[in-house]
């Protein structure tokens, strides 16, 4: 077995679906012959034909109405949005049926379908193709907001968010697509939704990210190690419905927090961890949690998105500003 | 040699019409309508149910029993032409206006009143379990009844979908991309448009310049045709024909259906602050039910006895519906969780014990 990239694992997650389950089919922009402008979806149309895997017309707003059709009728859509900043046309059907539909029905109908996108900045791609607006999706109820940030985890989460009965809206980060590989397995064993994985055990400091920014976020918890510091590293995953469980566990034990993401700090799901921890762990805090974040700006063209993204420098920075306080008792 | 100003595409759009407003036939019925007065009478009875059913929603309204109610006067033949064409494996796509389709499919008039009286039991529909619940984002329904149609052809089953549309809904780009995929996928899709000419306050005449919502269609390579929408045959015959076609593969149709909103918009509106009383009286003589039934009196199938029958009939079932939605056992508060997702999320435990501890765990 050779290791493989994320955008691999979500091909070969894809695949495997497409195989196990003759109600999957896949919808998007050019993912047919194409393979998906990432090439995401790659020979899948050649392997499973041109009934499963359709290349649509171009219309955004037409791909979140169809499935939401399709998938009340039995059948598993998995639409792929070909950049986040694309997927707004869908808003409407995403918001006001998708997420809805089983609420509003009892039950009788459903929306089991995954819309992929992906999204975040640090491509050198052009206007619109970088902004990270999850918290557009976390605030929605009846969603499922899920970000992998490995080969590992793009597979075994995909595989739960095709199969789970409820609409997931899956966030691919595009700057990692190709960043590391890893050994996957095509086992078909999927990794559990509404849960957060501990990356790396801690005592000092925990850190809260997902997305891109896991790794940014990995290599200041190597540096605090080499410094004697001992951080534990939280990868949310799901970020919708969050798992403050273990989050709240991991603080219980480090007393610090510092969240992490990329998207623009008003309103950030980064606000949302935060408040919970000051609602459920004020008592255990020696620090105030502090987020590092995108900036509230328009995501710079590509000559100064990485001033824009979260540097390693500013979280070590962030992490040495909690790691001062003592808790006055 | 090329005809360099060739003309490369033309169309035209027809206007079909069997009965007149006087209820005089202007051309032959086809079948299954051709002499045909037990299919009448069943389309009069599902009229008249229509009117007195909106009769009787909006005085619920009026005395506080139920919330805003879209009034149907004199567009019932559109809702119950179309209903009575589709069979019932197919799927009703609604939007907000269109209670007669779905009473003819077999949802209960208590639904009708728990949905608009703020329950969401009113859209279990138990009778027809794959139909869609009332849509009230404009135009959406259509591309949900495309994505239906497309899952009826990827499972290559013999199933239509039919899609209801206002005429301000045709402004909407849903519609065109929802026409536009139904054509190039030649999906078992009907869409209908219920033109009353009024969407909210604002006129037909301001809404497009195409001199019919039905030539939409023909951009988007459906074929399309506009018809006489208080003429029941009219509306019946034309949703069956296209439906027989989309089931046979022979892709998507759209039915413009020419009617007239007589009453407000919804309980919530007051039509006399945009339009004259004269141009709505005026529609009065095109009613539906009455062109009708002045056809089957001139058919000697129908009689005063025969009217006034139906119509203890109807009052009694709409009473007896009235008297189940006020008894109604209200569902438990918890209910607003318990139907987000399949299973409760353990972050929504902690909330839904709140609602508990105020509200209790029943009502």
């Amino acid at each position: 077995m050779s290791a493989i990239t994320l955008v691999e694992a979500v091909n070969q997650a894809l695949a495997h679906e497409l195989a196990r389950d003759e109600n999957v089919v896949l919808l998007g922009e050019d993912i047919g012959m194409n393979g998906g402008v990432f090439r995401a979806t790659a020979g899948l149309q050649a392997r499973f034909g041109s009934k499963r895997v359709i290349d649509t017309p171009l219309a955004e707003t037409m791909l979140g109405g169809l499935g939401v059709g399709m998938a009340t009728q039995g059948l598993r859509p998995v639409v792929e949005i070909q950049f986040m900043g694309f997927i707004y046309p869908a808003m409407d059907h995403i918001v006001n049926h998708a997420s809805r539909m089983r609420n509003r029905t009892r039950g009788r109908l459903t929306c089991p379908m995954v819309i992929r996108t992906p999204y975040g900045a640090g491509i050198r791609a052009p206007e619109h193709h970088s902004e990270s607006t999850e918290s557009m999706f976390t605030h929605i109820p009846g969603l499922r907001v899920v970000v992998p940030s490995s080969p590992f985890r793009a597979y075994g989460l995909l595989l739960a968010a095709i199969r789970d009965p409820d609409p997931v809206i899956f966030l691919e980060p595009s700057r990692i697509y190709r960043l590391i590989k890893q050994e996957v397995p095509d086992n078909g064993e999927a990794l559990p939704l509404d849960t957060c994985f501990v990356l790396k055990e801690g005592t000092d400091v925990t850190l809260v990210s997902w997305g891109a920014m896991m790794h940014e976020t990995l290599q200041v918890a190597q540096q605090l190690e080499n410094d004697g510091i001992s951080a534990e590293v939280i990868d949310v995953a799901t970020l919708k419905p969050l798992d403050m469980d273990t989050i709240l566990q991991s603080v219980s034990k480090t007393g610090r927090c510092v969240v992490i993401h990329e998207a623009a700090r008003t309103s950030g799901f980064g606000a949302e961890i935060a408040a919970e921890l000051g609602e459920k762990a004020w008592d255990v805090l020696k620090a105030p949690v502090l987020r590092v974040t995108g900036f509230d700006t328009i995501v710079p063209l590509y000559r100064k998105e990485m001033q824009y993204l979260p540097s390693v420098e500013r979280i070590r920075d962030t992490v040495d500003a909690v790691l001062v306080y003592e808790r006055i008792v | 040699m090329t005809d360099n100003n060739a003309v490369v595409a033309q169309f035209e759009i027809r206007y079909h019409q069997f009965l007149t407003k006087e209820g005089v036939l202007v051309q032959p019925l086809p079948e299954p309508l051709d002499n045909n007065p037990t299919l009448w009478k069943e389309m009069y009875y599902h009229l008249v149910r229509n009117r007195m059913f909106d009769e009787k929603a909006i005085k619920l309204q009026r005395t506080g029993q139920m919330s805003t109610y879209p009034s149907t006067e004199g567009q019932e033949a559109i809702a119950v032409g179309v209903g009575m064409a589709m069979h019932r494996e197919d799927v009703l796509v609604p939007y907000y206006r269109e209670c007669g389709a779905h009473l003819v499919r077999g949802v209960k008039m208590d639904e009708m009143f728990m949905y608009w009286g703020g329950d969401e039991r009113g859209s279990l529909y138990e009778q027809i379990p794959n139909d869609f619940p009332y849509c009230v984002p404009i135009a959406t329904q259509c591309l949900h009844a495309a994505g239906v149609a497309a899952a009826f052809k990827y499972k290559q089953e013999k199933r239509a979908a039919v899609s209801f549309i206002g005429d301000g809904g045709t402004s909407k780009g849903d519609f065109y991309e929802a026409m536009n995929v139904a054509g190039v996928w030649h999906l078992p899709v009907v869409f209908l448009i219920n033109n009353n000419q009024w969407a909210i306050s604002v006129p037909i005449s301001q809404q497009t310049a195409c001199k019919t919502l039905a030539q939409k269609g023909i951009a988007a390579g459906l074929s399309a045709e506009q018809v006489d929408g208080d003429d029941i045959f009219a509306v019946y015959h034309a949703t069956h024909l296209a439906l027989d076609r989309a089931r046979q593969g022979k892709g998507a149709h759209v039915i413009e259906a020419i009617t007239y909103r007589m009453g407000d918009h919804t309980t919530a509106d007051d039509a006399s602050r945009y339009r004259d009383n004269e141009a709505v009286q005026k529609h009065r003589d095109e009613c539906p039910i009455l062109r009708l039934r002045k056809f089957m009196e001139s058919q000697n199938v129908w009689n005063a006895a025969d009217e006034s029958a139906l119509i203890e009939k109807i009052a009694a079932d709409i009473e007896a519906a009235v008297t189940r939605y006020q008894q109604l056992t209200p569902c438990p508060v918890t209910d607003m969780f318990d139907y987000l997702y399949e299973t409760l999320p353990d972050a929504l435990q902690e909330q839904r014990d709140e609602v508990i501890a105020y509200f209790g765990d029943r009502s």
